[in-house]
């Protein structure tokens, strides 16, 4: 499990993959078929995109009678947000705040 | 017909009735659902709705399927907002597999509409909230630990 941030890094190191997950963003539940279209690259080279994808769980897939179908899962990116920048949301947070307590002070003198 | 939905998925390191207990506790819910929470007695059938931290209902419906600590379905319709209330009913379920020590936590939300504002509404917020609950069950705090009241406010 430690590995996890590992995969998604990874996953998400790679143009081709990106924008399989741009087009996941755009409509969640597409088949690998309706994946392919449009990309210039192989059925073959999709599926394997998908597969480290799926490793890394920002793709999961859900199956509806013969069909796989593909959504975006943005919890692991969302887990990296949180650990590198919600953390540090309350300080800007406070520090707006601050910041416009002290400019309406300045015009209320 | 067309359909809107997302399927959202988290690994916990916990175990399926430690994390049964998160998702249908007030106390629990309170601490990573931004101030919210559940209220149901969580068996088929049993009325269910979500509230801001003021008291205000933000959804509500009922129970569909529970089966203890495996699987939960609820038949969510919003309430706070005309628009969005006008879809109707939504169905949101949760699954949980062990999966190598951790839980398998999978969220999946649908309506039978598209496009549809309660499923844009709806997947905005479960991110956060799945990290926020990963993070309470293995570290025993949430990431971030902050109330939301009925109009957006933060505190």
């Amino acid at each position: 499990m430690v590995a996890d941030e590992d995969r998604v890094f990874k996953a998400l190191a790679d143009s081709s993959r990106r924008r399989l997950l741009d087009r996941l963003r755009e409509r969640g539940g597409l088949t690998l078929g309706e994946l392919c279209e449009g990309h210039d690259i192989s059925r073959q080279a999709v599926t394997k995109h998908l597969v480290l994808l799926e490793e890394a769980n920002v793709v999961v897939t859900k199956k509806r009678g013969r069909e796989k179908l593909h959504f975006l899962n943005p919890v692991p990116i969302h887990d990296i947000y949180m650990r590198w920048i919600g953390a540090f949301e309350r300080d800007r947070l406070q520090a707006l705040h601050n910041l416009k307590q002290a400019l309406e002070e300045d015009q209320d003198e | 017909m067309s359909k809107s939905e997302f399927v959202y998925t988290t690994y916990i390191r916990t175990t399926p009735e430690k994390l049964w207990h998160a998702l249908t506790n007030i106390e629990f819910m309170k601490q990573y659902w931004f101030g919210m929470h559940c209220v149901s007695e969580w068996k088929p059938g049993s009325p269910w709705h979500m509230q801001f931290s003021d008291g205000r209902i933000c959804d509500a419906g009922e129970i569909v399927e529970s089966d203890p600590p495996k699987r939960l379905a609820i038949k969510w319709r919003n309430e706070s907002k005309p628009e969005l209330k006008a879809e109707g009913y939504s169905l949101c379920v949760l699954e949980l597999e062990p999966h190598d020590g951790a839980v398998k936590l999978t969220v999946t939300h649908s309506v039978d509409q598209s496009p549809s504002k309660l499923i844009v509404a709806v997947s905005g917020g479960w991110p956060r909230i799945l990290s926020n609950l990963k993070s309470l069950l293995e570290t025993g705090s949430p990431a971030i630990a902050r109330t939301i009241d009925s109009r957006g406010k933060t505190a």
